[in-house]
């Protein structure tokens, strides 16, 4: 990928940050964490690998995304709207009464979302029954998922990665945000999973390795997945949980809490002064 | 006498009736498509019968997902997995999103026979009754079953629907101007002292225990209401008000099924005198089907004996207000 691409993905990247952050300071509450440590692989996924249309959200031949990891919502719906999906000034309506953007990502009022999820285990499942759909249509748009590596510990996924293993799903690609944190604490520690790689590729799977916010890394995990034939992909995508803001970074305790306004400043600068750099 | 065919039989031979002309017909099972039947399906038309394995809960995902993509998917297992097992995943998956999954559990309730309690799920219909916007239904019998998964074929949102593992009595053919209609329930037999709603093979049950009552002089109205979510108010009220008094009889829990959806709308609307023939809040256990529906009261007998209780009931709410 060319350096320009970079600073651009890079570019948004920081800017959906600042409005997750903003979006989870405006309503004191929202899952902060693992989506600043998602952000660059949905940023790259929207704006380089996915092959959909804002203006034509439900084309059928488009591309899918499920975001299994239901909670990062202040990551998806920044991206979105970045993206000319809904307008930027909606994000101040996120968890809000008066709203459409509830906490989980919703397919019904959101638009861009194509699964509605939150309950953890089950998106994987749903990105399996659309890409069957796809290959039943004998169409070649392809599905990804999203998902954390606390989620992976419900068994559901396992179920789903045998059933995409069985119908040779080479059309979905699976990613695992491997932050290494949960709410109750360290992943190894709650309920150790790996080796990560060891069991998706006994399960079936093509499996990559890739550094979660090297743009130019996950734009090119995303396009070895493309090239692999009968099997489903999984990148296995090492991350910083709070990636972006200092003090949030490596704490489980900013799983599912909101900075309050003094800390919401701190934070801010930070970002801010991380787009100056990229722009300057 | 009509055809003597299991539901669950129907079902089978509805899905690959329908299979010829509905392409985006998928049918999905739990590795149990030689007991809910889904295996003519399978045979007839393989690229669109995914076998998921034992793992209900992935099935749910997947089918939703399918759903999303415009398929329309029958969902199989038996009634204490696909309903129970995978509750959560019905919910959040199928139902929030009003994604097209029709849920079927076979093997439904006690007659489920020999397999014992834990195979015996009489706690459908109250967990899936209890999802916001699920459609419930359970047909009575073959005839009845077919109509009923061209309904749900038809249907655009989620539904749950129940299937019998005996072989059933046919009885719905011989009703003049029978259609089934999602939400609306059938009267099957005029009466004008007590009315039976009934679902599933509970309603030959009930045919038979209004032939018992007549023999009492007691004029006993059948109603087969294969749909307990929606319900047929407007059938239900009608029945409280010209006959007075109600059995609601189910192969069920008497927790949370047709008996409370019934007491649910009558207590507010039309308080006449209600009582639940089910399970009543117990177990299963193994036996031959009949000796198992026998030993927990599943019967035209025990039917008859509450539709007395009820005329009874409503003979001295009459009194007492005539005291008044």
């Amino acid at each position: 990928m060319e350096q320009s691409r970079v600073k651009e993905l890079e570019l948004l990247a920081t800017r959906a940050r600042l409005l997750g952050l903003k979006a989870v300071h405006d309503c004191a509450s929202g899952h902060i964490g693992g989506s600043l440590s998602a952000m660059d692989i949905l940023t790259v996924l929207y704006f380089e690998t996915l092959k959909v249309d804002p203006k034509d959200s439900k084309n059928p031949g488009r591309d899918r995304f499920v975001l299994s990891k239901g909670h990062c919502t202040p990551a998806l719906y920044p991206v979105l709207a970045l993206r000319g999906f809904f307008p930027v000034e909606d994000l101040k309506l996120f968890r809000s009464i008066e709203g459409h953007l509830s906490g989980h990502a919703e397919m019904r009022h959101v638009n861009g979302v194509d699964m509605s999820t939150g309950s953890l285990g089950q998106g994987l499942s749903a990105a399996v029954g659309m890409a069957v759909a796809g290959k039943l249509d004998r169409k070649d748009y392809r599905v990804y998922a999203l998902m954390g590596d606390g989620e992976i510990q419900e068994g559901q996924i396992w179920e789903a990665a045998m059933a995409a293993a069985k119908y040779k799903l080479d059309n979905l690609c699976g990613i695992v945000d491997l932050n290494g944190l949960q709410i109750d604490g360290a992943t190894a520690d709650v309920m150790p999973t790996e080796p990560l790689d060891k069991k998706w590729e006994s399960f079936g799977w093509h499996v990559i390795k890739a550094d979660g916010h090297d743009v130019s890394a996950v734009a090119a995990a995303f396009e070895e997945a493309k090239t692999v034939r009968g099997k489903p992909t999984v990148i296995l995508a090492k991350t910083v949980k709070g990636k972006g803001v200092s003090f949030m970074e490596n704490n489980a305790g900013w799983h599912g809490k909101a900075p309050n306004d003094e800390q919401y400043e701190i934070a801010k600068a930070e970002l801010e002064a991380r787009l100056k750099e990229l722009e300057g | 006498m009509g055809e003597v065919i299991a539901t669950r039989a129907a079902y089978g031979k509805a899905l690959v009736k329908f299979g010829e002309t509905v392409p985006e017909l998928i049918v999905m099972d739990a590795d149990l498509a030689g007991a809910t039947m889904t295996n003519g399906f399978a045979k007839a038309f393989p690229e669109r019968f995914l076998d998921m394995g034992i793992a209900e809960a992935d099935m749910m995902g997947v089918a939703a997902g399918l759903a999303a993509c415009g398929k329309k998917v029958f969902a199989t297992s038996f009634a204490m997995f696909a309903a129970g097992r995978a509750w959560e995943q019905v919910r959040n998956s199928i139902c929030y999103p009003r994604l097209g999954v029709k849920v079927v559990g076979s093997h439904g309730g006690l007659s489920v026979g020999e397999d014992g309690a834990t195979h015996q799920c009489i706690e459908d219909f109250a967990i899936m009754r209890a999802i916001p916007g699920m459609t419930v239904i359970c047909p009575c019998d073959g005839y009845e079953m077919e109509q009923a998964v061209k309904a749900l074929i038809n249907y655009d949102g989620p539904a749950y629907m129940r299937l019998g593992r005996l072989a059933v009595e046919t009885v719905t053919d011989s009703v003049e101007g029978y259609r089934f209609e999602l939400g609306k329930g059938v009267t099957l037999l005029d009466g004008s002292d007590v009315t039976i709603i009934a679902v599933g093979m509970m309603v030959q049950e009930a045919l038979k225990a209004a032939g018992l009552l007549k023999a009492d002089g007691i004029s006993a109205r059948v109603i087969d209401m294969h749909t307990i979510k929606p319900l047929d108010e407007a059938l239900v009220l009608a029945a409280a008000r010209e006959t007075g008094a109600v059995v609601t009889s189910e192969e069920a829990n008497v927790i949370g099924g047709l008996g409370s959806a019934v007491c649910e709308l009558l207590s507010a609307r039309c308080p006449v005198p209600v009582i639940r023939h089910g399970v009543n809040d117990q177990f299963g256990r193994s036996g031959k089907a009949p000796l198992v529906l026998q030993a927990y009261g599943l019967t035209a007998e025990v039917i008859a004996e509450k539709a007395r209780e009820a005329v009874e009931l409503k003979g001295r709410q009459a009194g007492s207000l005539g005291a008044l």
